[in-house]
């Protein structure tokens, strides 16, 4: 019985990016209006990854080839730049330097000085750049050498990314992507582990996405440059280097879908970034204890994919958030408030969060491993939560 | 030290140094790391530079085979001058050093001259060089001009009245808006701060679509979601007006990015106050610009006051101009109240700015007649005769009047005709923008994104089924 407040009803009913399929032959896909109620709108030739399945990286018929996740990244600018002439990049020591990780080598000899472009240190100014350069048609992607940079160019991304397009009237749009790597790392001190999703998740305009695998990350890239919207694409410091084996063919993932990374029944585990490490690092403890929990990497920050969230839910009845944003206002915080009101009447127990304290990331290693969520407290807390 | 440099340098870089490994040093000189003073930028006006600056840059730090410019190697042999002793590579390039220790003065001697052309009595200066216009553009500019005062005046009526929340006027400035804008082609992008409707005007828009923005109508092209004034058209490229001071200085630079890159025959022109100078994206805008060597007109309305700050407590500096050089960018101080000069110096800017891909700094000296918005009484700190003797001695459509009334190309009975003309205009425009109803609540959710999510929808959803719950609290003209 649904009354006119009633929010749960107003999960969305399907998948985002339902119905879409991706072709490796053509790049421009016609995708089908979503009819109202269908949920989002979906990125050009996105893939519909099933939500009950785990995502598979190699699904198609070729082998593949193996890749670290900053050479998917690269990988995806690379072919998103042959593809469409406006796709630049523009940030600090990107050009023949390469990037401070290496995720634009090689750019600026294919591409040129003019569309990788090295900009003097005043991150306020070239994310201001990418909003004028995008309100004229091109679609730049902004390396913030670290996230934490990009604090200094939070009135851009807030009162000009995020506005813009809505303030003109739709008359300008601002198809930027703002990228760059965040989290805590190691021993990087307090500035350069900061965990902006946080800051930015109530930027209204702005969509939020954070890659965890070389597979997601090249089809998250390649997705949030096709973005009519502004795009923040998170990296972590310390995945840069994983190994995976990621499709020949082309693929772009949809920018609003979680990812199912182990299916299970006693308890929904929701992550992202590098925490999907040690969930996954405590699933294998848990597994051994006997527990069957559900992984869920969310990918999508902002907004949340509550559609293969709630299916998990309703299966299990059990939550656990694991994030590395600090206690308060976290994306955990925000995703805690998104779950109740949408399936609270599905919850057997209190949704349980573990996100890093309200403290500036030590530098010491003790110290910093101890503001950073360990895979035994996710098998305490998941226990706890099953008791 | 030299080793921490090799360290640190690319791969490429460290290559090309190696090859250009001196035999010998001039004797007594200490092994300065010369491989770092590679290819030194050349001097502004430096005759001896040839390349076209309309390459991306003239020169590189770092030289990549496939470096789309030609990389000027203007540096001798061996790195700098053997013999002799007064001069020293450094990044950067050379310097010549002087034993006794010298501190730049903080300023000139003198100010930097003020382009003028016409005298306060609407006379050419003798010996003035400026732009020709034709009659008829001088007599659009000029009509343009009164137009935008007596809309300034309507408008700022109607605030008072309560018809809008607010207005913000240009009065002293119709030289600067007409002048600059009628210099400009439409293919020039503009980035206004929110003091150059005028530009606007120039270029097209109604006075109907003025009134439809500030009445925040469904007509407004920005759906009613902008406070009056933020005026915004795509079609007539000015980029729409966002309030905090100075954003826009690095977006013009991307929009003149974007010329370059698909090589186009325009510029960027943004502009701004005397305290829009002061904040971060000014300065690092410029800096880019120049670095970047991006064909955009930096147009500063230096008008005195910043609301209530005056330029004395803004900035210690020669006014504005004077920075253009602190970061190599050509700039030229021009009288803002004397049309022609205004004309002739975008004129001049733009074409240097397109032909030679290089930003242009132009000052334009003027006055705020007005306060600085509705929300502000500006009798309250300065002295009422200061800005009446602007109003009035110092008009800059009264000065350029003279000129075309000088020219016999213009008459009182034609002003009169123009000024009734624009005020009936005006108020039959105002009429209509008031009565045409408001966005819908749709348009609350539009445009957040480029299609509307479904977190969007269920709260349009729940707006919408609150104001049916409670219509007496809702206003009765918007529609549902």
């Amino acid at each position: 019985m649904t009354t006119a407040f009633s929010l749960r009803a107003a999960a969305p009913a399907t998948a985002p990016c339902a119905g879409v399929r991706s072709t490796s032959a053509a790049r421009v896909v016609p995708v089908s209006a979503a009819p109202a109620g269908r949920g989002r709108m979906v990125a050009r030739a996105a893939v519909a990854a099933k939500a009950d399945a785990p995502s598979s990286a190699v699904a198609g018929k070729s082998d593949g080839h193996e890749v670290l996740l900053f050479e998917a990244l690269r990988e995806a600018l690379i072919e998103e730049m042959k593809l469409d002439p406006t796709v630049c990049v523009f940030g600090e020591d990107v050009g023949h330097y390469g990037g401070s990780y290496k995720v634009t080598k090689g750019l600026a000899d294919m591409f040129g000085d003019l569309r990788v472009l090295d900009t003097p240190i005043a991150e306020n100014s070239f994310t201001g750049m990418g909003v004028g350069a995008g309100m004229k048609g091109l679609r730049p992607v902004v390396e913030g050498m670290n996230m934490g940079f990009l604090l200094l160019a939070y009135n851009q991304i807030s009162n000009n990314c995020g506005m813009l397009h809505y303030t003109s009237g739709g008359q300008f749009k601002i198809p930027v992507v703002i990228r760059g790597p965040g989290g805590v790392g190691r021993q990087l001190g307090a500035e350069h582990s900061q965990r902006l999703e946080s800051y930015f998740q109530s930027i209204p305009g702005l969509q939020m996405v954070a890659c965890s695998t070389p597979y997601n990350a090249k089809g998250l890239m390649k997705a949030a440059i096709r973005s009519e919207n502004p795009v923040v694409l998170f990296e972590h410091v310390l995945l840069y280097n994983l190994k995976e084996k990621i499709p020949d063919e082309e693929y772009v993932l949809c920018l609003e879908e979680a990812e199912m990374v182990r299916p299970g029944v006693h308890v929904t585990i929701l992550t992202y970034s590098r925490m999907r490490y040690h969930v996954m690092q405590a699933a294998k403890t848990l597994v051994n204890k006997g527990y069957d929990p559900e992984v869920i990497d969310i990918r999508s920050l902002k907004p949340f994919d509550l559609h293969t969230i709630g299916n998990s839910i309703k299966k299990t009845h059990r939550v656990l958030i694991v994030e590395e944003c600090m206690r308060t206002g976290g994306i955990g915080a925000s995703l805690r408030s998104a779950i109740i009101d949408n399936f609270w009447d599905y919850l057997d127990a209190p949704i349980m969060c573990l996100s890093s304290q309200d403290v500036p990331t030590p530098y010491a290693a003790t110290l910093e491993d101890a503001t950073v969520v360990q895979p035994a407290q996710i098998v305490a807390a998941v226990e706890q939560i099953c008791q | 030290m030299a080793a921490l440099w090799l360290a640190r340098a690319s791969s490429q870089l460290a290559r090309r140094a190696a090859r250009r490994l001196p035999g010998r040093h001039g004797s007594g000189e200490p092994t300065s790391p010369w491989f770092l003073g590679a290819v030194p930028p050349p001097a502004l006006g430096s005759p001896a530079v040839e390349t076209s600056r309309r390459g991306f840059c003239s020169v590189r730090r770092f030289a990549g085979e496939s470096s789309a410019a030609a990389a000027v190697d203007e540096e001798p042999e061996n790195g700098f001058v053997a013999s002799d002793q007064q001069a020293v590579d450094f990044p950067g390039g050379k310097v010549s050093f002087v034993a006794e220790m010298n501190f730049l003065p903080d300023s000139m001697k003198e100010r930097i001259n003020c382009y003028l052309v016409l005298d306060d009595d609407g006379r050419t200066i003798s010996g003035s060089r400026f732009q020709e216009v034709s009659k008829e553009l001088a007599l659009k500019m000029y009509s343009e001009m009164v137009t935008l005062q007596i809309m300034d005046t309507i408008f700022y009526e109607a605030q008072r009245q309560g018809r809008i929340s607010f207005y913000l006027t240009s009065n002293g400035e119709e030289a600067i808006n007409i002048a600059s804008a009628a210099a400009l082609s439409m293919d020039d992008i503009v980035l206004p701060q929110y003091r150059e409707p005028g530009v606007l005007l120039w270029r097209g828009f109604t006075l109907q679509e003025f009134a439809n923005q500030c009445f925040g109508n469904k007509l407004d092209y920005g759906k009613g979601r902008q406070m009056p004034i933020h005026y915004g058209s795509n079609r007539l490229n000015y980029f729409t007006v966002s309030s905090p001071i100075a954003t826009q200085l690095p977006h013009a630079v991307g929009a003149a990015y974007s010329l370059k890159m698909n090589k186009k025959d325009a510029c960027a022109i943004t502009y701004f106050g005397d305290g829009g100078t002061s904040e971060g994206d000014f300065h690092a805008a410029l800096n880019f610009a120049a670095v970047m060597e991006a064909p955009v007109i930096f147009f500063c309305r230096n008008n005195g006051w910043a609301i209530s700050t005056p330029t004395t407590e803004q900035f210690r500096s020669d006014g504005v101009v004077i920075r253009g050089q602190a970061y190599g960018i050509r700039g030229i101080r021009v009288d803002g109240n004397d049309a022609l000069a205004v004309y002739s110096a975008v004129h001049a800017a733009r074409e240097m700015a397109i032909t030679e891909g290089r930003p242009i700094l132009v000052e334009a000296l003027t006055y705020r007649v007005g306060h600085h918005s509705t929300s502000d009484d500006s009798t309250k700190y300065r002295p009422v005769d200061e800005i009446e003797h602007w109003r009035t001695a110092r008009d800059p459509i009264s000065r350029y009047r003279k000129w075309v009334q000088g020219n016999d190309w213009w008459s009182d009975a034609e002003e009169s005709e123009l000024r009734s003309r624009v005020r009936k205009e005006l108020l039959q425009a105002i009429q209509v923008a008031e009565r045409m109803p408001k966005p819908p609540v749709t348009e609350l959710f539009t445009d957040v994104y480029d299609k509307i999510p479904s977190n969007l929808r269920e709260q349009e959803q729940l707006l919408r089924d609150t104001i049916m719950k409670h219509p007496v609290d809702y206003p009765t003209d918007v529609p549902v």
